[in-house]
C-alpha cells in the first residue's frame, strides 16, 4: 500500500495475461480479480482453476482468455492439483528435466470451491506447505449454478437455496472465516483483499508470491448477477464492504497482523445493504444485529493487529 | 539378469515403480494397498529415489495431485483399493480424458457396506468405464513385470492414457513369493524416459481442461475411445518386448489347456491359479477342461477372446462382483455381448464366487467344471450359480 498515492497506471504492468472478451457478466468483479492477479504474477505462472464462474467464462474452447499455462480438473480439487503441479515442477527441475527458475503456482477457487467442497484439499495444501498461492475469489454464493448459498454466504442474504421466505428470512448461518482457517495452518502469509482496491491487491499478490511455502489470499469480489446489484455499483460495493468493516482487509505475515487501512470510523452498512436485492427483505432489527456483529469482529481484529504489532 | 528374491508382492510392485524412475507419487493409505506407498516413501526418504512423495489428504486428492504431477510432465504413480478407488471415481474419468499417462496399482478389495477389507472385484468393476487401460496381475511376479509395462504403454505416443494394474488384495498383495527382479539397465532399456507431447510450461503456455461445448465434446470422447481401443496393439508390442527382456510370455487373453478343451472357465485375477489346479486334477481324470482369462480387461480384447473360445462348446464365466439388479454380472455381460453376434460360440454359463474374501476351494472349481460338463453332454443350461452362498 506504500504506493497507493502514486499514479497507479505507472505501477501496474500494461500487459494483459487475462484477455478481455471472456464471457463474464457486465460488472463482474471476480473477473477483475483475475486480471489484476496476472498483472501481479506475470508470465512465469501456472494457474490451477476450480470449476466455477471464472473457469467457465474464461475457457470455452477455443475462446481461451488465459495467457499463462492453465489447468482445470474439477470443482473441489484445485488445491490438490496445484500440489501435484508444484511437486512435479520441483522434481523435474531438480532432476534437470526442465529449466530451472521460479514458477508461480496459483490455485484459484470461488467461495463454494474453497469454503465448502474443497476445504479438505485446501487444508492439505496449506498443511503440507507447497509453494502455492491459493486465491479464493469470494462472491458469496455458488454463482455458476444459479446463486445457491455457500458457507461464505453472509447471514440473511437471500439466495436460491436460502430464499427470503415468510418464516425463514434468508441465510441463517454466519460466514465462515476463511483467512482465520488458513492462519490456523501456521502458514507464513495470508491476506484479505477487495477487488475495489486493485493496487493493494496487486501488492499483496506480489508479497505472497515472494514468500516461500503455502499462502492464501481471500478477495472479496462482488457479483452483480448474484447479489442483484447494478453493475455500476460493483466497485462501490467492494469499497463499502471494507469501509463499513464488514470485510476488513488485512495481512497476516509470520505471526503478525497488519490492517491495510486505519479506518477512523466505520461507515454505516445501511447503504451497502440497500443497493443489493439479496438484502431487500431485511428489517431494522436484522440490520442492527449485522451491524453489531461486524463491529465486534472488527474490534477483535483491530486488537489482534495492535497486540501482534506490539509483540515485535 | 536380475536376482530372485523371496518378497511380498506389494513391496516388489513398489520396487518396480521406483525402478521405473517415477518423478512423483501421490499417496493415501488404505488396506490392503498400504505397503506399496509405505515402501515408496522409504525409497524417497532414504534418498534412493529422486521423486516427490505427496502424502495427500484423501484419495480424491491423490488422483487430483496425480493429474497435477502428470500435467507438468512428471512420470506419476499412485496406488489404492476399494473405498479409495471409489472416492477417486470422479477424477478417474478426468485423468483419462485429459490424457494423463500415469499408472495406478489397485489391490482389489470389496466395497462397503458392510465394510470388508477382503478381496473381490467390486471396486474395479464399478470403475470399468473410466477410460483407463486395465490389466490383471495374478501373482507377485506379474505385479513386478507389468508395472513397467503399464508405464511403457501409457506413455507411448499412440496411446497417452493412464493404466491401472489390478491384483487381488491380500491374496496377492501380502503374499511372499519368489520374484525375479529385473536389473536397472533392463528397466531403462524397456522404459525410455518420459517425453510428454504437451506439458504445462511457462515458456509455451497451453490450456488444459477447457469447457467442452457441444460442437467439440463428442469428438473428444471419440478420440479417447479410439485411442483406448488401439492401445491393445501397443500392449501386445509391450508384451513381446517384455518377453525379449525377461523371457516371460504374457498374452492379452491367457489360455490354460484351452486349445482342445470342451469346457473352459473365464476368470480374472489370482483365483485362476486355484482353478488351474482343478483343471489339472480333472485332466488327469480325462476331462477336457481349461481356462481362458482376459489379462487385458480394458480395452477388452474381443478378437483374441472370440478366437480363444469359439471352438469350445461350453464356457463358464466367474464373476467376483455383482452388477446389482442386472440380468448378468460384469464379466458375464461383457463376454456374452462379445459373443452374441458370433455364429460359432460357446454356450455361456455364469457363476458368482469369491465375494468379500469368501474362499473358493479347488473342489468347488471341480464341481463347477463337472456341472458345465453335464451341460456339454446335453443337460439343460442353468441360470447364474452363486457358488458357496448360504
Ligand atoms: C462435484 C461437483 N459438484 C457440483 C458441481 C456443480 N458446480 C459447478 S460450479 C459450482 C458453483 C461454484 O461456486 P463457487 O466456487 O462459489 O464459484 P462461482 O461460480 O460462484 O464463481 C457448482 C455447485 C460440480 N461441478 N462438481
Ligand atoms: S454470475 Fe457473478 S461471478 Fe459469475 S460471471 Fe456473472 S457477475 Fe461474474
Ligand atoms: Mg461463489
Amino acid at each position: 500500500m506504500e504506493y497507493l498515492n502514486v499514479y497507479a497506471s505507472k505501477l501496474i504492468p500494461e500487459r494483459e495475461l487475462f484477455a478481455s472478451g471472456h464471457k463474464a457478466c457486465q460488472g463482474c468483479a471476480p473477473a477483475l480479480a483475475l486480471r489484476y492477479l496476472l498483472k501481479a504474477a506475470g508470465p512465469n505462472t501456472i494457474v490451477c482453476n476450480a470449476t466455477g464462474c471464472m473457469e467457465i467464462i474464461s475457457s470455452a474452447y477455443p475462446d481461451i482468455s488465459w495467457g499463462v499455462p492453465w489447468i482445470h480438473v474439477a470443482f473441489e480439487n484445485a488445491a490438490a492439483v496445484a500440489s501435484g503441479v508444484e511437486a512435479g515442477i520441483k522434481a523435474l527441475q531438480r532432476k534437470g528435466k526442465i529449466s530451472k527458475g521460479k514458477v508461480n503456482i496459483i490455485a484459484i477457487g470461488g467461495d463454494g470451491a474453497t469454503f465448502d467442497i474443497g476445504m479438505g484439499p485446501l487444508s492439505g495444501l496449506l498443511e503440507r506447505g507447497h509453494d502455492v498461492l491459493y486465491l479464493c475469489y469470494d462472491n458469496e454464493a455458488y454463482m455458476n449454478t444459479g446463486i445457491q448459498r455457500s458457507s461464505g454466504t453472509p447471514k440473511y442474504a437471500s439466495t436460491t437455496t436460502s430464499p427470503a421466505g415468510d418464516v425463514i428470512p434468508g441465510q441463517q448461518t454466519v460466514k465462515k472465516d476463511l483467512a482465520q482457517i488458513a492462519i490456523a495452518h501456521q502458514v507464513s502469509y495470508v491476506a484479505t483483499a477487495s477487488t475495489s482496491y486493485p493496487v493493494d491487491f496487486i501488492e499483496k499478490v506480489k508479497k505472497a508470491l515472494a514468500t516461500d511455502g503455502a499462502k492464501l489470499i481471500h478477495i472479496f469480489a462482488p457479483c452483480p448477477t448474484g447479489w442483484r446489484a447494478k453493475p455500476k455499483d460493483i466497485i462501490k460495493l467492494g469499497r463499502l464492504a471494507v469501509q463499513t468493516g464488514l470485510f476488513p482487509i488485512y495481512e497476516y505475515c509470520n505471526g503478525r497482523y497488519k490492517m491495510t487501512f486505519d479506518l477512523p470510523f466505520l461507515k454505516s452498512i445501511k447503504y451497502y445493504l440497500k443497493i443489493q436485492g439479496r438484502y431487500r427483505h431485511l428489517t431494522e432489527e436484522m440490520i442492527k444485529e449485522l451491524d453489531e456483529d461486524l463491529k465486534q469482529r472488527y474490534r477483535w481484529l483491530e486488537t489482534l493487529a495492535r497486540e501482534t504489532k506490539e509483540a515485535k | 539378469m536380475g536376482k530372485r528374491k523371496g518378497i511380498e508382492s506389494s513391496i516388489a510392485l513398489a520396487d518396480a515403480a521406483a525402478m521405473c524412475r517415477v518423478d512423483g507419487i501421490s499417496a493415501y493409505p488404505i488396506t490392503p494397498q498400504t505397503h506399496i506407498v509405505e515402501h515408496l516413501s522409504e525409497w524417497v526418504n532414504d534418498g534412493k529415489l529422486d521423486a516427490e512423495f505427496v502424502p495427500v489428504d484423501s484419495e480424491h486428492s491423490a488422483m487430483s495431485a496425480a493429474c497435477g504431477l502428470s500435467s507438468v510432465g512428471a512420470r506419476t504413480f499412485t496406488a489404492t483399493s476399494s473405498q479409495g478407488l471409489a472416492l477417486m471415481h470422479e477424477i478417474l474419468f478426468i485423468a483419462s480424458s485429459m490424457r494423463f499417462p500415469m499408472v495406478m496399482a489397485v489391490a482389489n478389495r470389496a466395497l462397503s457396506a458392510p465394510i470388508s477389507i477382503w478381496n473381490d472385484h467390486s471396486d474395479i468393476m464399478a470403475e470399468r468405464d473410466i477410460g483407463w487401460i486395465q490389466l490383471f496381475a495374478e501373482n507377485g511376479q506379474e505385479c513386478f513385470d507389468l508395472t513397467p509395462l503399464c508405464f511403457r504403454v501409457s506413455e507411448d505416443k499412440r496411446v497417452v492414457l493412464p493404466s491401472l494394474l489390478n491384483f487381488d488384495g491380500f491374496i496377492v498383495s501380502h503374499m511372499i513369493e519368489p520374484i525375479e527382479y529385473w536389473d536397472q539397465e533392463q528397466f531403462d532399456a524397456f522404459l525410455p524416459p518420459f517425453e510428454p507431447q504437451i506439458r504445462l510450461d511457462v515458456k509455451n503456455p497451453t490450456t488444459m481442461g477447457v469447457v467442452g461445448v457441444p460442437e467439440i465434446y463428442y469428438e473428444t470422447k471419440m478420440v479417447h475411445h479410439d485411442a483406448l481401443r488401439k492401445a491393445k496393439a501397443v500392449v501386445k508390442e509391450g508384451f513381446a518386448e517384455l518377453e525379449k527382456t525377461v523371457g516371460r510370455k504374457y498374452e492379452v487373453v491367457e489360455k490354460y489347456k484351452a486349445d482342445d478343451a470342451e469346457v473352459a472357465l473365464t476368470i480374472l485375477g489370482s483365483l485362476a491359479e486355484t482353478a488351474m489346479t482343478a483343471v489339472d486334477n480333472l485332466r488327469k481324470k480325462g476331462h477336457k477342461v481349461g481356462l481362458v482369462r482376459p489379462r487385458l480387461w480394458r480395452p477388452f480384447p474381443d478378437e483374441e477372446f472370440i478366437e480363444a473360445v469359439s471352438n469350445i462348446p461350453v464356457l463358464g464365466v466367474a464373476d467376483r462382483a455383482y452388477t446389482f439388479g442386472a440380468a448378468h454380472h460384469p464379466v458375464a455381460s461383457e463376454v456374452k455381448s462379445v459373443l452374441f453376434n458370433e455364429e460359432k460360440r460357446p454356450k455361456v454359463l455364469e457363476f458368482v464366487l469369491g465375494i468379500g474374501g469368501r474362499d473358493v476351494k479347488v473342489e468347488e472349481f471341480e464341481e463347477m467344471f463337472m456341472k458345465m460338463i453335464k451341460v456339454k453332454d446335453g443337460a439343460k443350461p442353468f441360470g447364474i450359480e452363486y457358488v458357496g452362498v448360504r
